[in-house]
């Protein structure tokens, strides 16, 4: 069973965003998505200052079954990317919602797009 | 043991070795070697021994069944691979004039021919590209130039179904292209209401396969081609699943204006190990300025010669130094002739009757299929998803199993949009009785997967090498040998008893 924070918001597309006491959203990919792809081998993320549209691809996380693109939850300008994964990609399957974070951005609208944890479950669960 | 490691000081094939040592007295001294290259010494007998050895660890289509789907990897008659070798073509030279090639020439317009008949594509062939790869770039290119040509230049995306062959949203990105992902729906067809969404002034074109990576036919293809072009687009062709229609239905019938043939795939030329590769495509009337050149044009007295830019001053030009792999060429000339017509439309029949065979029998063993409600083409699709749920034994561990049965494993986790999913392409090459035997092997794995998962999941045990880590091989890759690094220790290490 994926674990899903109850304290963050979540993306049809596996991706999950938590806004930060500084107003900026940190995204990942969440424990479902990454048990999907397996062990991940190489993380590509955008380059800080990057203006993203709101669902468009944005990263690339890649495993020894797939690569796969992660879309942007919401747009926005980012503002940090996680430098550990160049190294570290494993961060995002053993710490999909700490240490393997993709990236910060300074958000051009608001997350009401996007689901609660109970409803990114209750989606997940359909899909299995 | 690599072959470094069997390498001794000194150690050669003399013989063959020069008396004297090289004349490098012209070579100014900056630009000579201080040291030797630090190249393996050995015997001549040792290296043969040591390539022979190697090839008898290769899994092959010489030795064993190799249902990889989506690569068509059937068995190349031999006889293509020696006419090929007829000193005549073997030793004409690139650059020797026509008048000198008539024969080969001959074969090359019988091969664009052929290829035209067999895929519809009334604008003719070009057999240039090298690889599958390049015979995309070429296609995609032709659009590109099409849409330039007529000024038409708002058109800056192209659709690729999310069932692709990942080839395609690389070769469009290659040409400048955005790419559009557009759902299939849960039948395996296109979404139709997702591609309406989609299309619009800025669509340069699609990419299709048809059939498609999910092993079955697109039934609204004619309906999609109406759209696309009604939208101002055109419909390109990834010929990957050939087989399965070869003779039977035409993509240049079903609306397709460009389209790129895997030679190796459906025409028994060499499959994989770096190829060498060709990659034809072939045209609808309105790309034919476009195409790359040279291509073969008879003319009236029956002559043959190239057609090169003078002729074709659109062209999206020369993507080789001379005309893609002339030997590879000739082996698919080679299949054709022998096949004939009626061949062609039984390799679809048997490539299609084996693929559904299999299928019926791998259910009736208890198999899940991805999409049961529809007939196979060349290929099908078994999800083990289920499997994994309950016994936690993966696709990758089936496959790996397989490997002990000696046979070799089906493509797995691909496409991407099935889960723990086997792509299993028998080809029309294989008897009935290997068929079976295949059934077999897996209905066995099915039952230690659910008696003894752990068996299947420690596979496999009785090949040169135990299963490989996967994640660190792709985390850390570093196939090069140096000297004294030690390099290639592990592996011995790791090997099985």
């Amino acid at each position: 069973m994926s674990d899903t924070p109850a304290n963050l918001r979540y993306a049809k597309s596996h991706e999950w965003v938590r806004t930060e006491s500084d107003g900026t959203v940190t995204v990942g990919i969440t424990d479902h998505a990454q048990e999907l792809l397996g062990d991940l081998v190489f993380v590509e993320t955008p380059e800080v200052g990057a203006g993203l549209e709101p669902g468009g691809a944005c990263a690339v996380v890649e495993s020894v079954k797939a690569a796969s693109d992660v879309y942007a939850p919401v747009g926005g300008e980012v503002v940090a990317v996680n430098e550990q994964l160049a190294d570290s990609p494993e961060l995002v399957n053993s710490d999909p919602y700490g240490e393997g974070w993709l990236f910060r951005l300074k958000p051009a609208g608001d997350l009401g797009g996007l689901m609660d944890a109970d409803a990114y479950q209750a989606m997940v669960d359909e899909e299995s | 043991m690599l072959i470094f490691e069997r390498s001794r000081p000194g150690r050669g094939a003399t013989a063959q070795a020069p008396q004297s040592p090289a004349e490098v007295s012209s070579l100014p001294e900056r630009f000579r070697r201080s040291s030797r290259v630090p190249l393996p010494e050995l015997s001549e007998l040792d290296v043969v021994r040591h390539y022979t050895r190697l090839s008898q660890k290769n899994f092959s289509i010489d030795t064993q069944f190799y249902p990889l789907g989506s690569c068509t990897m059937k068995y190349n008659p031999r006889a293509c691979n020696s006419l090929a070798m007829l000193p005549g073509f073997l030793n004409r030279h690139p650059l020797a004039p026509a008048s000198h090639s008539q024969g080969f020439l001959a074969c090359m317009y019988e091969l664009q021919e052929m290829l035209t008949d067999v895929t519809g594509m009334k604008g003719g062939v070009s057999l240039t590209p090298m690889a599958g790869a390049q015979g995309e770039f070429a296609g995609v290119a032709m659009i590109r130039a099409y849409h330039d040509a007529r000024k038409d230049t708002a058109r800056t995306e192209i659709l690729v179904p999310d069932a692709a062959h990942g080839t395609n949203p690389a070769t469009a990105t290659m040409c400048g292209y955005t790419v559009r992902e557009i759902p299939t729906d849960d039948s395996g067809d296109v979404d139709m209401a997702a591609l309406e969404e989609a299309l619009g002034p800025h669509t340069a074109g699609i990419m299709l396969t048809n059939p498609s990576t999910l092993g079955v036919f697109e039934r609204r293809i004619k309906e999609i081609a109406d759209r696309v072009h009604k939208a101002g687009g055109l419909l390109y062709y990834d010929g990957a699943n050939l087989n399965a229609i070869l003779g039977k239905v035409r993509p240049g019938d079903m609306g397709f204006d460009v389209i790129h043939m895997n030679l190796h795939k459906t025409f028994s030329t060499p499959h994989g190990g770096g190829g060498p590769g060709a990659g034809a495509v072939g045209v609808s009337e309105r790309l034919r300025p476009f195409m790359p050149i040279p291509v073969v044009a008879r003319e009236d007295g029956g002559r043959y010669r190239w057609l090169t830019e003078k002729d074709l001053p659109q062209s999206i030009g020369r993507l080789s130094a001379f005309a893609g792999n002339a030997g590879v060429l000739l082996r698919a000339y080679v299949y054709m002739r022998m096949l004939g017509r009626a061949g062609m439309s039984r390799v679809a029949d048997f490539s299609t009757l084996n693929a559904n065979y299999v299928m019926a029998r791998l259910r009736e063993k208890g198999f899940e299929l991805a999409f049961p409600e529809r007939r196979a083409t060349h290929e099908f699709i078994v999800t083990l998803k289920r499997l994994a749920k309950e016994t936690e034994v993966t696709a990758m561990d089936v496959a790996k199993r397989l490997l002990d049965y000696d046979f070799h494993a089906p493509t797995t986790y691909f496409p991407l949009l099935v889960p723990e999913c086997l792509l299993i392409e028998p080809t029309e090459t294989e008897s009935k009785e290997t068929l079976d035997a295949f059934v077999d092997a897996m209905a066995q794995i099915l039952e230690e997967a659910r008696t003894s998962p752990d068996k299947v999941k420690g596979a496999p045990y009785t090949q040169p090498n135990r299963r490989f880590d996967e994640v660190r091989a792709a985390r850390e890759l570093d196939v090069a040998w140096r000297p004294g690094t030690g390099v290639g220790e592990e592996a011995r290490e790791g090997r099985a008893g």
